[in-house]
């Protein structure tokens, strides 16, 4: 099962963001495990920058926006 | 170019709507409607070649490029950039520990931070197109005194001493690890930037439309409905006390620059002074208690209550300045 981490402040992007994932997982049939990040040291942990990032197995894979469906898709079947 | 609007505004509110053009009313749908459909395509057109030409402009270089600078242009920097860089402003806590991290001073964060919500491409664009050059040049020239001034004096109060712990000791580990070289820039293709410039569009667009309503509503009615001299009769003269009481109404009021430049518009179009109209859309703009409170997650309260009061005072001072000046004139 993949652990996905969104972070963010819990602005409305990052609600979206959490919600087009587990969304297109559960489409592919892919086990997930979406938390929300909102906390000030796991931005720095990761050294994000820009909100919502997306953590997937502890790698940072993408900041600073909603990602696009298809960029969700390739991490998911990665 | 701009009759067009003019133009639309008499078919929609004149014709198709049959209101008199002499009528109080007649007149504040007809401005609605003209200043609306302005500024909608305005948004749309220049957002999308903007964020074309920016595409490839992030928190992450300006980061990179503000590290290491020295205070003296790092504060002019962190003001230029925090005008021109697009961040969310939910964004804020991630950019700040970004910055302070890499070692960069309190002080130039912060002027990064403060001018970030004053300018922007969208805030410059209205104001052209509604108060001209002039008044737009004055705007970002202020707007970027608050931010720099802002800055500098808070790491000439040592500002770092009231950073939460974890976060003093990101800038301490900041400041004393080597600089780290910057990664090499991507470079971006024509379809990427097009992608960008359009997710940008739609996201600002989506933001905003909201707010130019309610500005422009409001202007609408100020316009129409306030008897003609009123505001100049009572507030015309600058009376000294009408600036701090704007800066004070502007606190709960809470709006980004796109919702208030066209009340701006309306204000100084019925006589209201220039100082006074400055001072009150900034703290409308940059003093908003719900985005002070998320600072707190990297601030301790007195740093908090500093920031705040030192907004509020620049605010006051620059109305009284303009309010001044202006009798000089």
């Amino acid at each position: 099962m993949k652990q996905i981490k969104v972070l963010g402040n819990g602005c409305t992007k990052c609600q979206k963001t959490a919600e087009l994932i587990e969304r297109i997982a559960s489409e592919q049939g892919v086990e997930v495990h979406v938390s929300k990040e909102t906390d000030a040291q796991t931005f720095l942990q990761y050294g994000v920058m820009s909100t919502p990032a997306v953590v997937i197995d502890e790698q940072l894979k993408h900041s600073g926006s909603i990602p696009h469906t298809d960029q969700v898709k390739e991490w998911l079947t990665a | 170019m701009f009759e067009v609007f003019a133009q639309f505004a008499d078919w929609l509110a004149y014709e198709l709507l049959s209101l008199s053009p002499d009528s109080k009313f007649g007149d504040a749908v007809h401005f609605f409607i003209e200043d609306v459909s302005k500024i909608y395509v305005l948004l749309v057109v220049m957002i999308y070649f903007i964020a074309l030409l920016r595409a490839s402009l992030n928190v992450e270089q300006v980061r990179n490029y503000l590290a290491g600078k020295n205070k003296g242009v790092g504060y002019i920097l962190g003001s230029g950039f925090g005008a021109i860089t697009p961040f969310c402003s939910c964004s804020s806590i991630p950019v700040f520990l970004g910055f302070t991290s890499a070692g960069i001073p309190v002080g130039i964060t912060m002027s990064f931070l403060l001018t970030s919500p004053l300018i922007n491409e969208v805030a410059i664009l209205l104001l052209m197109s509604l108060l001209g050059w002039k008044f737009t040049l004055l705007y970002v020239v202020v707007g970027m005194t608050v931010g720099i001034i802002g800055g500098a004096f808070l790491d000439a109060i040592k500002a770092e001493r009231w950073l939460q712990s974890f976060a003093k000791k990101a800038l301490e580990a900041g400041q004393n690890a080597p600089l780290q070289t910057t990664q090499e820039k991507e470079k971006l293709s024509f379809t990427e930037r097009h992608r960008f410039a359009k997710d940008e569009t739609l996201e600002i667009f989506g933001r905003v439309w909201k707010w130019v309503i309610i500005g422009v509503g409001l202007g609408a009615a100020l316009h129409g409905f306030v008897p003609d001299g009123w505001i100049e009769h009572y507030l015309g003269d600058g009376q000294w006390w009408s600036v701090p009481a704007a800066v004070l109404l502007g606190i709960p009021l809470y709006s980004n620059a796109t919702g208030v430049i066209p009340v701006m518009e309306s204000l100084i179009v019925n006589g209201l002074p220039i100082g006074t109209t400055l001072a009150f859309c900034m703290s409308t703009v940059a003093a908003s208690f719900p985005e002070f409170i998320l600072l707190k997650q990297v601030m301790q309260w007195r740093l908090l209550a500093t920031v705040f009061a030192m907004l509020l005072l620049s605010f006051t001072l620059v109305g009284w300045l303009f309010n001044g000046f202006s009798a000089f004139l």
